[in-house]
């Protein structure tokens, strides 16, 4: 059996029946991260005492024939932008390089509760802000498809560990694509759950009003069963919402015959590659010989989100980041006189390139003068695209797009022009500013081997259907392939 | 040319961030550049559209439902006994760049 290489469902089945052990799917992934990782540099933090305790208490449970919780023994990475008690959270900046919480995230806790390993922290975009993982303060993530090319971001380390096999599933967080993006272009499955579907404690914040927390796996239904574990109310975070948690692994089977699909010519206009465009129809054709019925809608404010989303969230950033100010924990500059002094410098050398941009940017949109023209006017617009998709969800269960215009871009290629990296958000922003859920699924490849990923939006709260649709999708085009 | 030096240097002392000549030089191209691009948010009339602050704005509530049920991003119930304990004053200083006596150390706030 190759320990690295199960879904949820085969490690705890063999864990289960005793033919492995939470300890030996631990040991065995870490033996391949030692192998893989320093090429790929998807991890900044291991913390293997902890992952051992965790796998050794599932072992006992078997040894004890107890009955096994959801996620038993299933090795795990998480994003560095979720706090973990004890083990150092960076979100990927200089400022918290030393950082230690204090406490759990929930969706963490929530894992861990249920039986899953987490063996450490993946590398990210610094605070999540980027496209490509180039901003991490620490160093780059390679994809393992094609190692001179970006892994996408500001996910990139965790897509990259469970593509590359050093975790059977990941968390990362989504504020305009960081979940989907990295997924595309490294060949997984990535999920943005609705807004509020999962608890957002313990995330270090980039922009609240757009933060999720989701999945990234290497099949659909392993993404059914890190959500059925990580969502629900929680006391902790107000926005989390009141909702009833379905069965999102039972649901998987239900057939698609009836199921209306969106297209949204929006989603395929300029810009978008002729190879990922031929692969997301060709998807869609696949779609509709499986029972569902093609429906042509219109998003006509899809051309603002990018501005809308890039005001919203960098106002938002601006407003979060301000916490980061040297005192109660991260980087204080050395050799200062005074608080103020300390402030500034504190934050001019923890902040990078980006996160000072973005800082800037959204001081700016705040600012007297300037804060009816920008913040106001985005957060109007977002209304706007909001408003699109309520429409377009009379007429349609969901909508099918390309997650990104392009497979995976090089590495350096957009680094030095930030509204080119802004614009490879284009097919992701809009679902996080109207709070909608979103999947991206692998649809094929490129001439040159890269992965291209199938988006599906779906209602709000509505997770069950477009992970049906994509379950089906996958399990189509792998009988074909 | 919309944001100048000017404005940087504003900007930058609202965000307390100090920046160097670079860096201020390379936010003034990269602001313009970003701003000229948000400015197509003009083509727009929004002159009778709300503003979303929050995806509860437009999802949030249940007019079927009452009280503070009819909030889907619903506020707990008021807790009066069995309060979760707050951080231990050690845990909360452990992180401090300067701690001392169970405050956390600055320097002086006040010039004379």
């Amino acid at each position: 059996m190759e320990l690295t290489s199960l879904t949820i469902e085969g490690v705890r089945a063999a864990v289960e029946s005793r033919k492995t052990t939470a300890l030996a799917l631990a040991e065995a992934h870490y033996a391949r991260i030692q192998e893989q990782d320093g090429q790929i540099g998807a991890y900044l933090t291991l913390c293997k005492d902890r992952a051992m305790e965790h796998a050794d208490r599932i072992d006992r449970m078997a040894a004890e024939g107890k009955s096994l919780p959801a996620l038993a023994g299933v090795p795990v990475a998480i994003k560095d932008v979720m706090s973990t008690r004890g083990v150092r959270s960076t979100a990927g900046s200089k400022s918290l390089a030393n950082y230690i919480p204090p406490y759990d995230c929930t969706a963490v806790a929530r894992l861990e509760a249920a039986g899953a390993v987490m063996l450490g922290k993946t590398n990210c975009d610094e605070f999540a802000m980027g496209s490509s993982n180039e901003n991490s303060a620490f160093h780059l993530v390679r994809n393992p498809r094609d190692l001179s090319r970006v892994p996408g971001g500001s996910s990139g380390g965790s897509a990259a560990a469970v593509a590359a096999d050093m975790a059977v599933a990941a968390l990362g967080s989504d504020t305009g694509g960081s979940i989907r993006q990295p997924a595309s272009f490294c060949g997984v499955v990535g999920l943005m759950p609705t807004y509020g579907r999962v608890s957002r404690y313990g995330l270090i914040a980039f922009a609240s009003s757009l933060d999720h927390i989701g999945p990234l796996t290497r099949t659909v239904k392993d993404a059914a069963s890190v959500l059925q574990t990580i969502a629900g109310r929680d006391a902790m975070d107000s926005t989390s919402a009141n909702v009833p948690v379905p069965d999102y692994v039972s649901d998987l089977e239900k057939p698609l015959r009836g199921v209306k699909l969106g297209v949204a010519k929006e989603y395929f206009g300029e810009g978008v590659d002729d190879e990922v465009r031929q692969a997301v129809e060709s998807a869609i054709d696949k779609l509709k010989d499986l029972g569902c019925e093609i429906v042509p809608v219109s998003l006509p404010h899809t051309p603002y989100a990018i501005p809308a989303y890039y005001l919203i969230a960098t106002a938002e950033a601006s407003s979060n980041l301000a916490r980061y100010d040297g005192v109660r924990y991260g980087h204080r500059a050395a050799g200062v006189k005074t608080l103020s002094e300390t402030y500034r410098r504190s934050r001019d050398q923890g902040f990078g390139a980006e996160v000072k941009r973005r800082i800037m940017l959204g001081t700016y949109a705040l600012s007297t003068g300037y804060y009816d023209a920008y913040y106001l006017k985005a957060q109007k617009v977002r209304t706007l695209l909001t408003r699109d998709f309520e429409e377009a969800f009379r007429k349609v269960d969901a909508i099918v797009t390309p997650t990104s215009p392009t497979a995976a871009f090089r590495l350096g290629e957009k680094s030095n022009d930030p509204l080119a990296m802004y614009l490879a958000d284009i097919y992701t922003v809009t679902a996080d500013l109207a709070g909608i859920p979103g999947i991206s699924v692998p649809c094929g490849l490129t001439k040159e081997r890269l992965p291209i990923g199938l988006q599906i939006l779906g209602k709000h709260f509505d997770e069950a259907k477009i992970l049906r649709i994509a379950h089906a999708y996958e399990q189509a085009s792998q009988i074909s392939s | 040319m919309k944001v100048t030096d000017k404005d940087v240097a504003y900007v930058a002392d609202l965000a307390n961030l100090e920046l160097d000549d670079d860096e201020r030089a390379g936010m003034v191209r990269d602001l313009n550049s970003i701003l000229d691009y948000m400015d197509r948010l003009n083509e727009l009339d929004t002159s009778n559209v709300e503003a979303m602050t929050q995806v509860a704005d437009r999802y949030g509530v249940d007019e079927s439902k009452q009280g503070s049920d009819r909030f889907v991003y619903s506020y707990r119930d008021d807790q009066r006994e069995g309060l979760r304990k707050s951080l231990p004053q050690k845990a909360a200083l452990a992180n401090a760049p300067d701690a001392d006596e169970g405050f956390f150390r600055v320097p002086k706030v006040i010039e004379r």
